[in-house]
């Protein structure tokens, strides 16, 4: 899949063609761009035909001479030999453990349905569960030496009780399982105390900090129980992890709505606060109000693309300096083939537990029981027939991903957005995927520019 | 080439299991596995840090 495209930069357009089979990036000049889009057959716009037309034979057949050139050397329309058509499994490597089914804020959009993942009881994880979580994790991990335990809910901070005694005994059975454990907390910082902040810089691999950009926006999407505001102790708990985070990992995690198109702004406050780690997600929900829809995306476009430019503008200063997670692409070294047909690897090494036990392909499929693959509670055994249905989703297996230039970095898409919002865990979700291949093309641009204009 | 600076090439041409799970790394709804990084990979691509055209 051969895709050319432009982002306008300090006032010039720059053009790449990107060829996803074997993943090359080139830099091209205007013409060029031109004349792949002629090859591919691809609709000109705006007065890109009138320019193609008005170009020499000559300097078309110089340029295509040039592709050609390319092409031979397998960098350019080259073919797909990639054949694998499942997931491995029968080794997981990570578990999300679901602390409680319980949280301290009504956010409107919660995929969770505020936390409580549709259950009555707002249940909290014993810590007998947690352990045998680990047992289970343990037994059914293989050769697999590195693993991993993300604290989720609801809120993790609910129930620190279980949250540390699973470490503990994670810990104490690395030496003799041969095992080393990474944990990770997505944590709304409402209850992110100084006792806690400390505990979690000692003992967490990543904490994701959930903070949705502005006060206002944040205010007006995220509530407490009793529906006061509660952005200013979120802010200054946030900001004093920062300050005793250093240079260990973090990320500060927004979601934008329907209600904050213009997101860049968001993202940037973040950034003028003091975070230097930032992600900020799409809402997927099918509330009217906050829903992104497809009359969004041009807008939703324009948005990423002042963001991408206020990025790399920050990025030259130490002190503006920032990642933005959905800005990054590694030229030099991005995941393997196996790790892009992977994915998230949900279903099949990547698995969830309620507190109750049980155990679900992942964390958004909690809770849905046709899924259920067992309990860790009556011992290490799941269903591996699940993980059979997981295993068939992967892109190779997508007919929507087959000519999408941005299959092989986004691996398909949510297994449960494509179910919940396309109907079908292999049809990808269109929205979601139009503003990824945007975020995409614009990660390309940036990594281009950086590395050719430092 | 006089229309063409190449960057990287041949990024896609392990399965080590030893980078973080991508759920687990930011977003937990949006997955984006490409943006990872491989510390165990035998090869790395080259870019060509040439002005861009």
């Amino acid at each position: 899949m051969t895709h050319p495209f432009g982002f306008n930069y300090g006032g010039k357009t720059h053009y790449f063609v990107f060829d996803s089979e074997s993943g090359s990036l080139h830099n091209v000049d205007y013409v060029t761009f031109l004349c792949v889009k002629n090859r591919l057959s691809i609709p000109f716009e705006g007065g890109e035909a009138e320019d193609f037309r008005a170009l020499e034979k000559e300097e078309i057949d110089e340029i295509n001479a040039e592709l050609d050139q390319l092409a031979s050397q397998g960098v350019l329309d080259s073919p797909c030999t990639v054949t694998q058509k499942k997931k491995r499994t029968g080794e997981i490597k990570a578990l999300c453990l679901h602390i409680c089914h319980d949280c301290n804020l009504r956010c409107r959009y919660c995929f969770a349905d505020e936390g409580t993942y549709r259950t009555a009881d707002k249940a909290h994880m014993p810590v007998e569960v947690g352990l045998r979580a680990v047992d289970f994790l343990i037994a059914n991990s293989g050769k697999r030496k590195s693993l991993e335990i993300d604290f989720f809910g609801g809120e993790p901070l609910m129930n620190m009780t279980t949250v540390k005694a699973v470490v503990e005994y994670a810990r104490s059975l690395e030496a003799s399982t041969g095992k080393t454990f990474s944990f990770t907390m997505t944590t709304n910082c409402l209850l992110l105390n100084e006792e806690n902040r400390k505990w979690l810089n000692d003992n967490m691999y990543n904490v994701v900090l959930s903070i949705d950009g502005r006060r206002e926006i944040h205010n007006a999407v995220r509530k407490t129980p009793s529906g006061a505001d509660a952005f200013d102790v979120i802010l200054n708990n946030a900001l004093e992890f920062r300050k005793i985070r250093g240079d260990k990992s973090y990320y500060v995690r927004g979601t934008f709505t329907a209600k904050n198109l213009d997101f860049c702004n968001d993202v940037l406050y973040l950034n003028d606060c003091g975070f230097d780690q930032i992600s900020m997600e799409p809402v997927v929900t099918d509330l009217p109000d906050l829903q992104i829809k497809k009359e969004h995306l041009p807008v939703i476009f324009k948005e990423y693309e002042k963001l991408a430019a206020a990025y790399i503008d920050r990025r030259k200063n130490k002190d503006t300096w920032f990642n933005f997670f959905h800005f990054m692409y590694d030229l030099e070294g991005g995941p393997c083939v196996v790790k892009r047909l992977t994915g998230c690897g949900s279903g099949c090494e990547y698995l969830a537990v309620t507190p109750r036990g049980d155990i679900y392909p992942c964390h958004q499929f909690a809770e849905r029981k046709p899924y259920k693959m067992g309990n860790v509670l009556q011992g290490v055994s799941y269903d591996r027939n699940v993980s059979d249905v997981f295993a068939g989703n992967i892109v190779t297996n997508k007919p929507d991903c087959t000519d999408c230039p941005a299959k092989y970095y986004c691996s398909g898409g949510c297994v449960a957005n494509n179910l919940n919002f396309a109907g079908d865990m292999n049809k990808p979700y269109d929205i979601s995927c139009a503003m990824m291949r945007k975020r995409f093309e614009l990660s390309l641009a940036i990594a281009a520019i950086e590395a050719c204009e430092g | 080439m006089k229309h063409i600076n190449s960057i990287a090439v041949n990024g896609m041409k392990i399965g080590c299991g030893e980078c973080q799970s991508s759920c687990q790394s930011a977003c937990k709804t949006s997955c984006t596995v490409g943006n990872q990084s491989c510390k165990n990979r035998d090869e790395k691509v080259n870019t060509v840090k040439k002005p861009l055209l």
